[in-house]
C-alpha cells in the first residue's frame, strides 16, 4: 500500500478537460471508461507524474471509483506514481538490446548521472530506469524520453554523453 | 530480390503522406473494395489468399474473419493489435512510422469487409511517435473522404480511433488488449466466448495483427490468388521479418516465404552475415518466445534439408529440434553470447509481464527467473537445471493465455539445446563471472563473413 | 406442456449424469459429488465472473462431446468450461491432472507463509485443505518469501497480504454486493497484491463477506482475531429478523461466549446467504438470535474433531467388550445425546 506523502493537488485545466472531452467522444454511450488510459497518458504529460489526486479527480470525471483507476496505472508501466527528473532516461534492457550492449549503457548511464535506478539527480533533471523491449531491437541499444517519448538508437558511450550534455544545456535555456 | 508487398515504396520520400502514398498506387483498394466488391468478395480474397496472422499465432486470416457473428443490431468491432512488444519484433513500428497509410488502407478495407462502422487502432503506449503519425494519418484521410461518413460515395460509414496502450506486454493477447481498450487492467479473458462472438464491449470483434491488415491491400488489388502464388504450401505471401542480434545488417526486411535461412543470415540482400566477422551460435526466429536453436540445427533440419522461412519449415522437428515462425522476430547470437544470461533476460521479462492471475505463471515465472539468476551469477547448483525443467513444464499449457507458455518455451529450450552450457556455468562458476562459454559443439558450418 | 429442456449427458472419472446445457464441469461434479469432485480456490458459484485463475479445478476432457468427440488439446479449469453432450472428463483417473494439479499446489505454496500456527484461518483453510490433499511434504523452493506489511482494512477486517493467494473473490464480492468498490487487485505478476492503494477503510455494510469468501487467512474478522482456534468452537445455525439481510447465519460459540458470527457455509465452504456487517460484528449475544440446531459440519473438517458430533460407535467396539471398555466414556455421553 502507498502511503501518500507527496500528493501534488491538481485542477485540470480547461484546455486539458477540452482534450479529455475529445478522447472520450471515441467511444459508444457509456463506455467511458475505455477513455482510462488516454487520460491518464494526458495527465501524466501535463504534471510528469500521476497523484493520487490527480487520479481521483480523473475518476469523477469518468464517474468510475478511483480504486478502478487505481488498477489500472498500477498495473501498466508507463504510469508513474512518484515524481521523477525532469528528464526520465528508460533504457530498454530485455535480450536483443543486451546482445548489443544495452547492459554496458545502463551502467554507464549510472556512472555518468551518479544516481542507481529509479533514483533523481539532486538537481532534479534527470532519472532513469531499464525497461522491457521497446520494439526497436534492430536499432539497439535503445533508449526513450518521455512525455513525447522521443527515441534514441544505436547507443553509443559517446552518444549517451551527448545526450545528456545536450539536455542539460535544454534544462538551462528553458529555466 | 524477392517481391516486396508491403514495403516496395519504403525509400520513396514523402510515402509517409497521403499525396506521395496515392501517387504510388495508394487506396486504389479502397477503390476497388467499396465501389466494385461486396464484404464477402473481400473476404474470400483474404481466405484464398492463404493469409496467416502475423502477430505469432498464424491462424488463417480469412478463417478468423468467416468466424465473426452477425447478429441483428448489434455493432461489430475491428481492433487493430499494434501492441507490438515481442523481443525481437519491430516489424509493426517500422511500418506504421514509414508507411502509415498502409495500415488506415488495410483498416478501411478489413473493415468494410468484416461490416465494422467503428474501428479502434491499439498502439503501445511508448510508441507516442507513431501514435501521432497514425493520428495524423487518419487526419489527411478523413479530409480526403477516405474515412467518415459515405466514403467514396459507397454509402460506406467509417471511424478509425488510436487506442494507446500503458505499458504491458500482456495486452498483446487479444482478449487483453480488448480489456485494456475498455479501460482494464490487461488482464487476458477466459475463453469461450471468443472475441468473434464477444469481444469488445461483448459485441462481436476481430483483433488482427498490424502487418496482417496492411497485407489485405495487395491482396485486394491482385486477387487472394496472386497472393498465394508467392511462397510454399500453407505459408503464402511476403513476411515482413525483424531482424536484430549480432548481424551485419539488422533491420527490417520484406521476404517472400520460402527463402532458406541460410541465405537470409549470410546474403547481402539481408543481413549480411553475422557482425565483426563473428560465428553463428545460435537463433530464435519468431521472437523470444519461440523455441531457441543453435547455428546447426536453424539452417538445416534434423533431416539435413536447408531450413527455410515458412510457417511449416521453421517448425520441423517439433519442439525437439524446431522452433516456430512466430512474430517474425529474427535474433542471432553470435560466439560470444551467453545463453544462460540470454535465458535469465527473458525469463526476468515473462515474470514482469505476467499479469498476475494464473498461479503457474504469476509464481512459476518468478521462480525460474531466482533460479536463473543463481546460476548465472555463480551459485546454482545442479539440480537447478532439472527443477527449472520441472516448473517450466508445469507452466506450459497450463494457464489462461499463451504467456505461460511463452515463458515456459525458452527456459525448455536453452536446456535441451544447451545444458552443457549451464552446466558448465554451475560447475566454473567463477570463471563463468570473466568469460563465455563459447561456441561449444555448435559452431556455424560457415566460415565467418569477411567486411 | 411445454417442451422439456434437454439434457446433456457427460461422464466425469466414468460416473455419468445428466445436467442442464450451460452446467460448468466443476458444477457437474458436485452434483455427482465425492472424490471426484475438483478442488475449486478461486471459483465462487455466486460471485459472478469468478474462476478461472487458481488452476487447481483443471480436468482432462477425454472426449469433447456426441458430435465432436476429438479431446480437448489442453488441460481445462472445470469451473468456466460448460459441458457438452456426451463429453467425458478425466479427473482423479488422470495422471497428467493429478500431476498438473500438484503443480500448482506447490506454485500456490512458494510465496505463503505457512503460518498456519498463528493464523486464524487454520482448520478452515481451502489452502490447508488443498495441500494436504494433492500437495507434497517437502518444498522445492529456496528463496525468500514475498512479503507484505499486515494492513487494518478498517476496523473489522485485517488483510494479510502475505497469505493471499490472489483469487480475485473478494473484489468480486465488494464489485457485486457493494456496488461502491474500495479495494482491488493493484500492481500485476508476482508483485500484485489485494490493497486500497491509499489508506482507506472498507466501510460498506455487506463488506465483511469478504471474510466469508477468502478462502485463505488473507482476510479475517478483526473481532474474532486470537480469539480461539476453530475447532475448540462449535458452531450452532441461527437467525434474526434483519432489515437489511436474511439474518440466516451460524454462531462459533466458546462455552456460553459468541465468538464469532459467520454465514452459513455448504460443503463446498460457499455462503449460502451472504449477510449484513451489523449482523456479522454487532450481534454476539446469544439473546440476539433464534438458535435452530448445532451446524452439520463434516466429519472430514478439524472441527469435528471436538468431539462435537454424537459418539457413532461402529458395531465392533459396542460387540468387543475390550473395545467397549475403552470407549466407555464416548459411548456414556453418546447415549446421554440420544
Amino acid at each position: 500500500m502507498l502511503s501518500v506523502k507527496e500528493n501534488l493537488i491538481v485542477d485540470f485545466s480547461a484546455d486539458l478537460l477540452k482534450k479529455f472531452a475529445e478522447v472520450v467522444s471515441r467511444y459508444p454511450e457509456g463506455k467511458q471508461k475505455s477513455a482510462l488510459l488516454p487520460l491518464l497518458h494526458l495527465v501524466q504529460e501535463e504534471y510528469g507524474w500521476l497523484s493520487v489526486d490527480a487520479m481521483d479527480k480523473v475518476a469523477l470525471f469518468l464517474n468510475i471509483q478511483p480504486i478502478e483507476v487505481y488498477e489500472v496505472a498500477t498495473f501498466y508501466t508507463m504510469f508513474l506514481l512518484q515524481p521523477q527528473g525532469k528528464y526520465l532516461l528508460e533504457i530498454c534492457r530485455t535480450g536483443p538490446c543486451c546482445l548489443v550492449g544495452a547492459e554496458r549503457i545502463m551502467q554507464h548511464i549510472e556512472n555518468k548521472l551518479g544516481v542507481k535506478e529509479g533514483e533523481v539527480t539532486p538537481d532534479g533533471l534527470f532519472s532513469w530506469r531499464g525497461v522491457e523491449c521497446l520494439a526497436a531491437c534492430g536499432f539497439g541499444p535503445v533508449l526513450q524520453i518521455g512525455p513525447a517519448y522521443t527515441f534514441y538508437e544505436n547507443l553509443t558511450e559517446e552518444s549517451v554523453d551527448k545526450l545528456i550534455n545536450e539536455l542539460k544545456e535544454k534544462a538551462k535555456t528553458e529555466a | 530480390m524477392g517481391r516486396k508487398l508491403l514495403l516496395e515504396h519504403i525509400h520513396v520520400p514523402g510515402i509517409n503522406t497521403l499525396a506521395v502514398y496515392r501517387e504510388k498506387g495508394g487506396y486504389r483498394a479502397v477503390e476497388k473494395a467499396l465501389k466494385t466488391m461486396s464484404p464477402d468478395d473481400v473476404l474470400e480474397e483474404v481466405k484464398k489468399s492463404g493469409l496467416r496472422g502475423r502477430g505469432g499465432a498464424g491462424f488463417p486470416t480469412g478463417m478468423k474473419w468467416s468466424f465473426l457473428a452477425k447478429p441483428e443490431g448489434v455493432p461489430r468491432y475491428l481492433v487493430c493489435n499494434g501492441d507490438e512488444s515481442e523481443p525481437g519484433t519491430f516489424k509493426d513500428r517500422f511500418l506504421m512510422t514509414h508507411i502509415p497509410h498502409a495500415l488506415i488502407e488495410g483498416m478501411i478495407v478489413s473493415s468494410y469487409a468484416l461490416g465494422a462502422k467503428t474501428s479502434y487502432i491499439y498502439i503501445r503506449g511508448e510508441m507516442m511517435p507513431q501514435i501521432r503519425i497514425i493520428e495524423n494519418a487518419i487526419q489527411e484521410a478523413k479530409a480526403a473522404g477516405l474515412l467518415g461518413k459515405n466514403i467514396l460515395g459507397s454509402g460506406y460509414d467509417l471511424e478509425i480511433y488510436v487506442q494507446p496502450g500503458g505499458g504491458a506486454y500482456i495486452c498483446g493477447e487479444e482478449t487483453a488488449l480488448l480489456e485494456s481498450l475498455e479501460g482494464k487492467r490487461g488482464n487476458p479473458r477466459i475463453k469461450p466466448p471468443f472475441p468473434a462472438v464477444a469481444g469488445l464491449y461483448g459485441c462481436p470483434t476481430v483483433v488482427n495483427n498490424v502487418e496482417s491488415i496492411a497485407a489485405v491491400v495487395p491482396i485486394v488489388n491482385d486477387g487472394g490468388e496472386e497472393y498465394a502464388k508467392i511462397g510454399i504450401e500453407r505459408s503464402t505471401g511476403t513476411k515482413l521479418i525483424s531482424a536484430s542480434g549480432n548481424l551485419v545488417k539488422p533491420g527490417v526486411y520484406e521476404i517472400e516465404m520460402g527463402l532458406p535461412v541460410e541465405e537470409f543470415i549470410y546474403s547481402d540482400e539481408y543481413c549480411g552475415g553475422i557482425a565483426n566477422g563473428k560465428k553463428l551460435k545460435a537463433v530464435v526466429a519468431g521472437g523470444s518466445s519461440v523455441p531457441i536453436l543453435p547455428a546447426n540445427l536453424i539452417t538445416k533440419t534434423i533431416q539435413g534439408n536447408p531450413r527455410l522461412m515458412t510457417y511449416e519449415s521453421l517448425a520441423d522437428g517439433g519442439f525437439v529440434s524446431g522452433t516456430a515462425m512466430g512474430s517474425g522476430g529474427f535474433i542471432a547470437f553470435d560466439e560470444d553470447q551467453c545463453i544462460v544470461r540470454n535465458t535469465w533476460n527473458y525469463t526476468r521479462f515473462y515474470r514482469h509481464e505476467s499479469c498476475g492471475q494464473c498461479s503457474p505463471c504469476r509464481e512459476g515465472t518468478g521462480w525460474m527467473e531466482k533460479l536463473l539468476y543463481r546460476i548465472e551469477t555463480g551459485t546454482g547448483n545442479l539440480e537447478d537445471i532439472d527443477l527449472l525443467w520441472d516448473i517450466q513444464r508445469r507452466i506450459e499449457g497450463n494457464t489462461i493465455c499463451p504467456l505461460g507458455d511463452a515463458a515456459a518455451w525458452p527456459v525448455a529450450a536453452a536446456i535441451r539445446h544447451f545444458r552443457d552450457e549451464f552446466e558448465w556455468h554451475i560447475m566454473n562458476p567463477q570463471e563463468a563471472q570473466t568469460r563465455n562459454y563459447g561456441l561449444a559443439q555448435y559452431a556455424d558450418p560457415l566460415e565467418p563473413v569477411v567486411s | 406442456m411445454a417442451d422439456e429442456i434437454q439434457k446433456f449427458k457427460v461422464s466425469i472419472d466414468g460416473i455419468t449424469i445428466e445436467v442442464d446445457p450451460g452446467t460448468t464441469i466443476l458444477n457437474a461434479a458436485r452434483k455427482i459429488g465425492g472424490d471426484i469432485v475438483p478442488p475449486a480456490m478461486c471459483y465462487y458459484s455466486k460471485l459472478e465472473g469468478s474462476g478461472g485463475k487458481c488452476r487447481t479445478c483443471l480436468v482432462k476432457v477425454s472426449k469433447g462431446s456426441e458430435k465432436d468427440p476429438r479431446p480437448m488439446p489442453k488441460l481445462v479449469a472445470s469451473c468456466r468450461t460448460t459441458v457438452m453432450d456426451g463429453m467425458e472428463v478425466m479427473n482423479i483417473t488422470s495422471p497428467e491432472v493429478l500431476d498438473a494439479r500438484k503443480g500448482v499446489v506447490e506454485m500456490l505454496l512458494i510465496n505463503h507463509p505457512l503460518d498456519c500456527p498463528v493464523c486464524d484461518q487454520a482448520g478452515e483453510c481451502k489452502l490447508q485443505d488443498l495441500s494436504y490433499e494433492h500437495g507434497t511434504e517437502q518444498t522445492r523452493y529456496e528463496f525468500e518469501r514475498r512479503s507484505f506489511e499486515r494492513i487494518d482494512i478498517g476496523d473489522k477486517i485485517q488483510l494479510h497480504m502475505n497469505r493471499c493467494i490472489l483469487c480475485y473473490r473478494c473484489v468480486y464480492t465488494a464489485n457485486q454486493l457493494t456496488g461502491k468498490r474500495e479495494h482491488g487487485i493493484i500492481y500485476r505478476g508476482d508483485h500484485a497484491e489485494i490493497s486500497t492503494f491509499i489508506e482507506n477503510a472498507l466501510d460498506n455494510d455487506f463488506i465483511g463477506n469478504v471474510i466469508d469468501v477468502c478462502p485463505v487467512g488473507a482476510l479475517t474478522d478483526k473481532t474474532f482475531r486470537f480469539k480461539n482456534r476453530v475447532w475448540f468452537t462449535k458452531p450452532v445455525d441461527a437467525h434474526r429478523d434483519c432489515p437489511s439481510c436474511s439474518g440466516k447465519v451460524t454462531l462459533w460459540y466458546k462455552g456460553t461466549d459468541v465468538i464469532r458470527v459467520t454465514g452459513r457455509k455448504d460443503e463446498y465452504d460457499e455462503v449460502d446467504e451472504f449477510i449484513c456487517n451489523t449482523c456479522r460484528f454487532e450481534k454476539k449475544h446469544t439473546d440476539d438470535w433464534v438458535l435452530e440446531h448445532p451446524t452439520d459440519v463434516s466429519d472430514q473438517s478439524v472441527i469435528a474433531s471436538n468431539h462435537y458430533h454424537a459418539f457413532n460407535p461402529p458395531p465392533v467396539i459396542k460387540e468387543d467388550a475390550q473395545l467397549k471398555e475403552a470407549n466407555i466414556e464416548q459411548l456414556a455421553r453418546s447415549e446421554k445425546l440420544k
